[in-house]
């Protein structure tokens, strides 16, 4: 998220509400995937074992997350893949520059990796005077007109065909007008596979990081992860210090549960799994590989026994696909680069429950998010976590700006609340005063207000439940 | 402090604790199938994302491969040739008509015929995967990593026999949760995307079309 960026989820959500065309178009396309991921998991015994095993795996993981990074590095080492770390993002563009400005690198193209956009990679090395191109066909489409992703798997998600078609007609050159998805497409293949045949080095992120083996696993169905990733003479792998997985066994399940929750898809396209740059006698392949372990933050997600959970996703988008609130405001209006409930419970913890305290109220907890993660993250437990860590700060805390959402008015509603719940005649009182004067507070007076833009104003009965318990001789009321 | 040690002190400050729960893989292991049936499913899963097969015996494989580049009309393959399957496929080869290209020499030499001057390429697999459909490919010297991904269509060799049934089993029968080539992959069907409007579309960056030479 760029620093300078406003940040105001009330303004951003109420404006994508009033936008009937982004509306239309995530309702299309998260109907599509709700139908689809069902589709492939038809068998409800089957689904409930394969999570258990799935959220068994991540959680044991996490268990062992330090020796499993420790062994991870040694298992790369050892295959020839150069690992790196960086505390911060700033750290981490800074290493790949390094890297790139090392072997007189001048453009990169990458294959989709969502911790370069929480890096804000493309923009920087812009900045560095080095190309930095999209190659995932979404990431593609919205590089062109200078947007963020609306959603983790689907990042164009939020256009329909008629706007990809104006963008590719504007600014692609020598491009004609076309609607046709299969033209489009054709169009970003002749000016990607230059891209490709040109680059001094391809980028990609991770989907799992086994500690075992050393390998990095690239999930993909288009093909650009493979090119971006072994036709160049360097590949640079960028990931999340959580990605680690301790054994290829563990993977198959978990490949499973990703690709059907995603896409619902039974198997992706492509499952690539590298172990290493061009070995002694291969034709090809990068000659270098380099992967950069990020933090972030997560470290500190990490300290907390509870809220380490938000480290096991794998990153399927299922929640947002399910999320009611995802499909009416869309990805962007999280102001986010991880929108939709796990983004809700990830953003805050990353960038300041102070400042990010709306997100984790974005929800209605319905708890379909919760149903729906293939590596069992309780969400809405942590969504309420988050709502009580933003307001108010206890002891021993390690989430980043605890209690810096605290607001005056709030707590004196709550004390005046709780001193009238505790003195019965106030209460009888507040009672008698609620069902006789209800009507004369005006729509509009403060703090009703908020709840009376959108909604009617609550109807008072004629007496209290406690007068008519009276009334009707019920004893000791 | 390196920033390395900085992010492994932190996360052994927190000290994780609890039991790591118990992981079981009956889910996985207990599906299998008859040989018939692993091909059939293989088949049908493939199928299904645009996958095209060409039957043939031991012995007439190369024939089937030579049948289909000139009913194609493809005017190259590209292939291995220091495999069984290719010395088989350059045994078999006609002295006139399309070219077999040997990927013999390193990328660099020949960068730009690959991109714009290979019409198809042909590899050998290490088996399938029944459950979801699949290919299992371990590129390396013999047949380059290249040689699946940039020529538009892809001839993959496929012996009904080493059809596995899960992922989770090739992974151990292959013995690769014990070490990998340093390129191994899965690869289900010819490159494709839904990013337009979730619309299907074929061929963006990898192979246009996969075709599976299934030998029984």
């Amino acid at each position: 998220m760029p620093a300078e960026m406003e940040i105001d989820f009330l303004a951003s959500s109420t404006r994508a509400l009033g936008d009937p065309q982004l509306r239309r178009n995530f309702r299309r396309a998260m109907d599509g995937l709700l139908a689809k991921r069902a589709a492939v998991f038809p068998d409800p015994a089957e689904w409930t074992r394969l999570r258990a095993l799935g959220g068994a795996i991540r959680a044991k993981n996490l268990l062992k997350l330090p020796e499993l990074l420790e062994q991870l590095e040694r298992s790369l080492t050892k295959n020839g893949i150069t690992v790196h770390w960086a505390r911060t993002t700033a750290q981490a563009n800074r290493k790949v520059l390094e890297l790139l400005r090392a072997r007189g690198v001048t453009a990169l193209v990458k294959g989709k990796s969502m911790v370069s956009e929480e890096m804000g990679l493309n923009h920087f090395l812009q900045e560095h005077g080095i190309e930095s191109l999209e190659s995932d066909l979404g990431e593609y489409i919205i590089q062109l007109d200078g947007e963020m992703p609306s959603h983790i798997i689907m990042p164009a998600i939020h256009k329909n065909k008629d706007q990809i078609a104006r963008t590719f007609s504007q600014k692609i050159k020598d491009a004609k007008y076309t609607e046709e998805v299969d033209e489009l497409t054709a169009m970003a293949r002749a000016v990607l596979r230059r891209k490709f045949f040109e680059a001094g080095a391809g980028l990609s992120g991770v989907n799992f990081a086994v500690a075992e083996t050393g390998t990095l696993c690239l999930v993909e169905n288009e093909g650009n992860g493979r090119m971006s990733t072994h036709v160049p003479p360097l590949h640079i792998a960028l990931m999340g210090l959580e990605k680690v997985v301790e054994s290829l066994e563990e993977v198959a399940p978990l490949y499973s549960l990703l690709t059907r929750s995603a896409t619902g898809q039974a198997i992706s396209t492509y499952f690539n799994l590298i172990s290493g740059p061009r070995a002694g006698g291969e034709q090809d392949g990068p000659r270098e590989v380099h992967l950069v372990i990020l933090d972030n933050g997560r470290a500190r997600i990490f300290q907390d026994p509870e809220l380490r959970a938000t480290l096991a996703c794998i990153r399927c988008g299922a929640c947002m696909n399910h999320c009611p609130v995802y499909t009416r405001i869309g990805g962007h209006a999280y102001e986010a680069v991880y929108p939709g409930p796990i983004g809700s419970i990830l953003t805050p913890q990353v960038e300041g429950v102070g400042l990010r305290h709306e997100l984790p109220h974005a929800s209605s907890l319905c708890g379909a998010c919760a149903e729906v993660c293939p590596v069992q993250i309780p969400i809405t437990h942590l969504l309420i976590r988050l709502r009580r860590e933003a307001s108010h700060r206890t002891a021993g805390t390690t989430v980043l700006e605890a209690g810096e959402a605290r607001s005056r008015l709030e707590d004196l509603a709550w004390s005046v609340w709780g001193w009238v719940l505790s003195h019965p005649a106030a209460y009888r009182l507040s009672a008698w005063c609620a069902t006789r004067f209800w009507r004369l507070l005006p729509e509009g007076a403060p703090v009703l207000a908020a709840w009376t833009r959108s909604r009617a104003k609550p109807r008072a009965a004629g007496q209290s439940l406690q007068e008519r318990a009276r009334a009707k001789g019920v004893p000791h009321v | 402090m390196s920033e390395r040690d900085a992010i492994l002190a932190e996360l052994r400050a927190a000290r994780p604790e609890g039991e790591a729960p118990a992981r079981d893989f009956a889910v996985i292991e207990e599906k299998r199938w008859d040989p018939a049936e692993r091909t059939a499913r293989l088949m049908r899963g493939m199928s299904a994302v645009k996958t095209e097969f060409l039957e043939a015996g031991p012995s007439d494989w190369p024939r089937a491969v030579v049948d289909f580049v000139r009913r194609e009309r493809l005017d190259s393959l590209l292939y291995g040739p220091a495999t069984a399957e290719g010395r088989a496929l350059a045994a078999a080869w006609p002295g006139e008509g399309p070219r077999l290209a040997p990927y013999d020499r390193p990328v660099e030499t020949f960068k730009r015929e690959l991109f714009d001057g290979i019409a198809a390429g042909f590899t050998t697999t290490l088996g399938g995967i029944a459950e979801t459909g699949g290919l299992l490919l371990a590129p390396g010297p013999a047949e380059p990593r290249l040689l699946s991904l940039v020529p538009p269509v892809h001839l993959a060799l496929l012996r009904a026999d080493r059809i596995f049934d899960t992922l989770l089993q090739a992974f151990r029968e292959l013995g690769w949760n014990r070490g990998l080539p340093a390129n191994a992959l899965v690869i289900s069907g010819p490159s494709k995307t839904a990013d337009i409007e979730q619309t299907l579309a074929y061929g963006v960056h990898g192979p246009k079309r996969l075709i599976v030479v299934l030998v029984r």
